[in-house]
């Protein structure tokens, strides 16, 4: 039980280190989707917006936790 | 029968069908993998021969065997760490038997997982790989860059050698009548724990487009480097830059999540296959440019008073 439990948090791990970076990653995939659902923006448009959030978002992170560390 | 002799590998419906030498397939065979086979992008390089033409794109194929390759080389050095650290304290045959038993269940993993990918609609499994892929991929991606800076410790794999190998020594101690089971344990769970990584990085770059062979070669092709310098060495690979390793590797997988989530969301992107170098670099630029301002950050508050 134990070592099935060490695999499942290994497992969780391998996606998770920072909980509000996976969290960030998914909205914001979750807006690209949105938009491009109710033809808010173009496919090209809803595309180069999720790449430059994405960007942003490990900029971000990494900023606010070398700062956290420092 | 088709005689086929091949100078290089060969994609036919994105399956891997020869690495040098000469083999047979039947006509029918290879015009119906033709028919169905890649897609014509501008990237891929289409080769005639005896009739039948064979369509390699190089822009799939090389990103992919590239970063299984180096995502699979991090982690086999840091399983191979410890089955040697159990091999050092109780001994070869344990070790290996706790190696051979991971591996096992690695085969079973990829044999249960492996037909399931074959059932889920394209555009699904791109939306999933690519969504994993950028979770993973930026993670390491985060701790290169953290690293890098210097705001977090490298990963020393005499370190965690000389640590493994203390705990090891303990349990041996205090469970002498079963120390060479724990030995094993050891190497065990190193194996399946490392190597879960690995078939997921296997799995998540190969499978959206038909890339799982060669994803599994650049994989292998580490597994046996791995093995060969550790057997020369005797000893962890400690030497191995393992977070520029990460960093590279980061940036790949995240291109490529970054590509096939929007492909799964049914963006057409520009360029197609090509543009994800222009995300591999977008993603270099951003950890480069990271890791050289925080550095500078990190000693300045070390020399501000």
């Amino acid at each position: 039980m134990t070592f099935i439990s060490i695999v499942l948090k290994e497992l969780l791990g391998l996606f998770v280190d920072d909980g509000s970076l996976a969290l960030a990653i998914l909205a914001s995939i979750g807006v690209a989707a949105a938009l491009l659902h109710f033809g808010m923006a173009s496919p090209v448009l809803a595309g180069a917006g999720l790449f430059i959030a994405l960007l942003g978002l490990l900029a971000e992170n990494v900023w606010r936790a070398a700062n956290s560390k420092a | 029968m088709l005689n086929l002799f091949f100078i290089s590998y060969f994609i036919v419906d994105g399956a891997l069908v020869g690495l040098g030498g000469e083999f047979e397939m039947p006509r029918d065979f290879a015009a119906r993998q033709l028919h169905f086979g890649c897609r014509p992008l501008e990237t891929t390089r289409a080769f005639n021969i005896d009739g039948v033409v064979f369509m390699i794109n190089w822009a799939e194929i090389v990103p992919a065997i590239s970063a299984a390759f180096l995502g699979s080389f991090v982690e086999v050095v840091e399983a191979f760490t410890i089955v040697l650290a159990a091999a050092s304290v109780r001994g070869w045959r344990p070790a290996l038997l706790g190696t051979g038993a991971g591996f096992a269940v690695l085969v079973l993993l990829v044999l249960v997982l492996g037909p399931l990918f074959t059932s889920i609609p394209v555009h699904v499994l791109q939306i999933v790989t690519g969504i994993l892929l950028l979770l993973f991929g930026m993670r390491w991606l985060r701790k290169a860059i953290l690293r890098g800076a210097g705001f977090i410790a490298l990963h020393d794999e005499d370190k965690a050698f000389s640590k493994e190998s203390d705990v090891l020594r303990a349990e041996a101690k205090a469970h002498a009548r079963s120390a060479d089971f724990i030995a094993g344990l050891a190497a065990f769970k190193g194996v399946v724990l490392e190597g879960v990584e690995v078939v997921f990085i296997v799995i998540a770059v190969g499978s959206s487009h038909n890339m799982l062979v060669p994803a599994s070669l650049g994989a292998l092709a580490a597994f046996m480097l791995v093995l060969a310098i550790g057997f020369i060495v005797h000893k962890p690979l400690s030497t191995v830059p393992e977070n520029t390793l990460k960093l590279a590797v980061g940036i790949m997988l995240s291109a490529f999540g970054t590509f096939w989530t929007g492909e799964g969301l049914g963006i057409d992107w520009p360029g197609a296959d090509l543009i994800i170098l222009g995300f591999a670099g977008g993603f270099l630029m951003l950890a480069l440019g990271s890791i050289s301002l925080l550095r500078t950050q990190r000693l300045s508050l070390k020399v501000a008073p």
